[in-house]
């Protein structure tokens, strides 16, 4: 009898074992400074080098480049006070604080930030390793890089995570970083890659301490969990909601949404020199196949996501009152088909000298709206006749079947922000030669002409008049059809006051947070 | 030397035989399958180790120069064979840390989920099927029987998805996801563990009621033994017999099943570094990984061994008598 009373209270004790585990519980009152602040998003940290995976540790402030940018993307001061250039733009001086030093206490010296600044330039995917640099010197408490040409773009370039600048101590013997030892308001106290990085107030920092002692940052890869993390109360700034997760997080009481329009379009990449697709008559029928409003709708839960241009307008400068926008407009794409000789074939799909009017379009998992725009994509075009094969691989497929030749359509989500200066990416969008996230085989001279004038600094008025005759011709002549635009977004527990989005993501400005009272 | 001392050398010379063949023929094969994927690696590793964004022609050729990717197959095949020959499993293409840091890593996942996983699954199931055999046919075997159709009926996926919105977003007592804390690992363990619990209730049931049966036990019980000594002496023991085989064939499961499980916990183990090396072509870390896999069934087989052969004397004696 009694054992078998004892065989009955395992049971129960089973549960008060597992239930006592959870001795920190998720929904606990949490007593606000006391607590760090957690941040979950969809970045994995993979590595601490800052060209693979610097974009973590910029954003939780940690690392700092010599320049940055502000909420409306105008460059300032990062570790750098002041920069200036001289002898023709072909040389940038760029002013270190006197008073600066890394998280292991050492002074950041000019020879320290030169040893930083030669290591990004020697990674291909950096922006600098693009930079025309001939060299990089100390000059007092300086660092000047001297460039074989002029280049304007240079302080831009420095706002990318890549070239964050860390401390000597931060290499081992072999040239891999093993600790990310930065210059930022905070510090790394313990780093579990790629899953979580904590840490914590930097005493030493130049600047004013922030409000915020802790930070812990958690990478959770499926969008439904993070949503669950923001409405239970598991998490105070939640990044990359999907639609559903956004509508949870709106009917909680106690979390709001923050979000701002990214430079991003979603866009479908056309092969100009595919023998159907050079025709400029089929790419306008396939833009207006589209109907853009009801796939941002659909997919993206937002009607006004829309791009009826390629820029977005988050892109201010990039705009252009004589571009007309992009209708979705059935009947002429039909007409325009007709036109280019395609005529309706038995079975719907249209066919010109006996070939079936059929296209294959390659796009990846990634970002989770690109498949399911892509059927959408599909579906339209289908019914002005046109047959899409639709294929969802690697990202990396589509700069491989540019490079082979073989990519007919892509359907991709280009940032046209990745330094601060827009430029940067269109001028790499619309390179001649062609771009693996840009056009392929389609060039203008007025495009080329109008990209090189602002490369090589034209300001005012004549900046103004190139930048209308590169979105005027893109739009004329579609080598890159735009979908959709791209809003991030991210759920704020009522805990945290003072949170701001970035739209080009350079840093969380985590300094600019308080605790509710 | 003792036949227990025979039987021991016997078995640990035969393991170390299998883990060596298994070690080169998991290598070769995987570095064959990820040889013949589609795709161009050099971009695939370019696009795991700076983002889509950054993947272009260029940096595509500089990971191609860095790792040599265009050099024969067999000469990297061989290289690698080389390096592991004197246990050094080099560096992940993708990320460039140690590979042995980043298995190293997520095998101690996987173990701690998959180990308390084993311990849910034991306790629970154990206890069910230790009740449900006191009385066959009866209502709590009946019960019981209704438990194992049930929880086998159940995907991880959905069984997960109900613990986190019971446990964590109702009532807010775990947290639906993460890794490192101890609160983190009871939604996984419990979601693998209930999983498993049903075939060790059924196994451990049979075993019993079989064992029950016996005319030792009968003996014992005769003689006057006490019911709790009968049952810890003479039917747990030889219950175990059956039991920790078919618990070691179950712990092989749960390492190669654990991949829903943690990417629906965002639980750092072995089956989100092998998801990733394949994506990324990561041939190091896949290797090293599928490798430790394999090397882990090799030792858990040669842990039920010795159990076994602990538990039970009789092949002992037999080759005694030989």
């Amino acid at each position: 009898m009694r054992s078998s009373t004892r065989t009955r209270l395992l049971l129960p004790l089973l549960a008060s074992v597992v239930l006592g585990a959870s001795a920190c519980s998720a929904g606990a009152d949490r007593a606000g400074s006391a607590e760090p602040l957690r941040i979950v998003g969809p970045f994995e940290v993979h590595s601490l080098d800052p060209a693979l995976d610097g974009e973590v540790f910029t954003r939780l402030q940690v690392s700092e480049t010599l320049v940055t940018s502000d909420l409306e993307g105008e460059l300032t001061a990062g570790l750098a006070t002041t920069w200036s250039s001289s002898r023709g733009d072909r040389a940038w001086t760029f002013t270190l604080p006197r008073d600066a030093t890394f998280h292991d206490g050492t002074p950041v010296t000019p020879g320290a930030v030169v040893a930083a600044l030669e290591k990004a330039a020697q990674e291909a995917a950096s922006p600098l390793a693009a930079a025309p640099i001939r060299q990089i010197r100390t000059a007092g408490a300086s660092v000047v890089v001297e460039l074989s040409r002029p280049y304007l773009t240079l302080p831009a370039v420095l706002t990318h995570y890549s070239t964050a600048i860390l401390a000597p101590a931060s290499y081992g013997a072999d040239g891999h970083v093993t600790e990310v030892i930065g210059t930022g308001p905070y510090r790394v106290t313990s780093a579990e890659l790629p899953a979580s990085i904590q840490t914590t107030r930097f005493d030493n920092w130049r600047g004013e301490a922030p409000a915020v002692e802790d930070v812990t940052f958690q990478a959770v890869g499926r969008p439904e969990s993070r949503a669950l993390m923001a409405v239970s109360d598991q998490a105070d700034v939640v990044f990359g909601l999907e639609p559903a997760g956004r509508e949870r997080v709106s009917a909680s009481d106690d979390v709001q949404m923050a979000s701002s329009l990214q430079p991003r379009t979603i866009l479908l990449k056309v092969n100009a020199g595919h023998p159907v697709l050079r025709d400029v008559r089929v790419r306008r029928a396939l833009s207006m196949a589209l109907d853009r409003e009801a796939m941002a709708e659909a997919v993206l839960r937002e009607e006004e996501l829309a791009a009826t241009r390629l820029l977005p307008p988050s892109l201010a400068g990039w705009q252009s009152d004589g571009t007309e926008e992009l209708t979705h407009d059935v009947e002429q794409a039909e007409s325009l088909l007709e036109e280019a000789g395609w005529t309706e074939g038995a079975d719907g799909i249209r066919v010109r000298d006996g070939e079936p009017l059929r296209l294959t379009l390659l796009t990846y998992p990634d970002r989770a709206e690109l498949p399911a725009l892509a059927t959408a994509i599909q579906a339209a075009l289908r019914e002005v006749g046109v047959e899409l094969s639709v294929t969802v691989s690697n990202s990396s497929e589509i700069p491989s079947g540019q490079a082979d030749g073989s990519l007919e359509l892509a359907l991709i989500a280009k940032h046209f922000a990745l330094v601060s200066d827009p430029l940067i990416d269109v001028a790499d969008v619309f390179a001649p030669e062609g771009s693996d996230w840009g056009v392929m085989s389609w060039s203008d001279p007025a495009v080329d002409r109008a990209v090189e004038g602002l490369l090589a600094g034209a300001t005012g008025a004549e900046a103004t008049r190139h930048r209308e005759t590169i979105v005027d011709t893109a739009q004329e002549e579609l080598p890159l059809i735009p979908v959709s635009w791209y809003r991030m977004n991210a759920a704020v527990s009522d805990r945290v006051e003072g949170f701001r989005m970035d739209p080009l993501e350079t840093s969380w400005r985590l300094t600019d947070l308080t605790w509710s009272s | 030397m003792s036949s227990r001392a025979t039987a021991l050398g016997r078995i640990l010379v035969h393991r170390a035989a299998q883990g060596l063949g298994v070690a080169v023929l998991v290598s070769v094969l995987c570095f064959l399958v990820v040889r013949n994927l589609p795709g161009d690696a050099a971009f695939r590793i370019a696009a795991g180790r700076y983002g889509y964004d950054l993947v272009d022609q260029e940096t595509a050729a500089d990971v191609r120069a860095e790792l040599g990717l265009d050099q024969p197959a067999w000469r990297q095949l061989l290289a690698w064979l080389g390096d592991l020959a004197q246990l050094d499993l080099g560096r992940s293409l993708v990320t460039s840390r140690p590979v042995v840091e980043e298995v190293g890593y997520f095998l101690l996942g996987t173990l701690q989920l998959t180990a308390a996983a084993l311990v849910v699954a034991t306790l629970l199931g154990g206890t069910i099927g230790v009740l449900a055999a006191r009385r066959p046919g009866g209502t709590l075997d009946r019960l019981a029987t209704a438990w194992v159709a049930a929880v086998r009926a159940a995907p991880p996926f959905l069984l997960g998805l109900l613990l986190v919105v019971v446990l964590s977003a109702q009532l807010g007592l775990l947290p639906a996801v993460g890794h490192g804390d101890a609160a983190s690992l009871v939604l996984p363990a419990l979601t693998l563990g209930i999983g498993l619990s049903g075939l060790v209730a059924r196994v451990t049931r049979d075993a019993v009621v079989e064992v029950r049966a016996a005319d030792f036990v009968r003996f014992a019980q005769t003689k006057g033994m006490a019911d709790r000594w009968v049952l810890l002496r003479h039917v747990v023991r030889n219950a175990a017999v059956v039991l920790v085989p078919y618990l070691g064939i179950q712990a092989v499961i749960l390492v190669e099943g654990v991949v829903v499980v943690e990417s629906l916990f965002a639980w750092q183990g072995l089956g989100h570094a092998l998801v990733h090396a394949v994506f990324w072509r990561d041939v190091p870390v896949l290797q090293a990984s599928a490798l430790v896999l394999a090397l882990l069934i090799v030792t858990v087989n040669t842990v039920v061994d010795l159990l076994v052969l602990w538990l039970d004397p009789r092949p002992r004696r037999l080759e005694a008598r030989a």
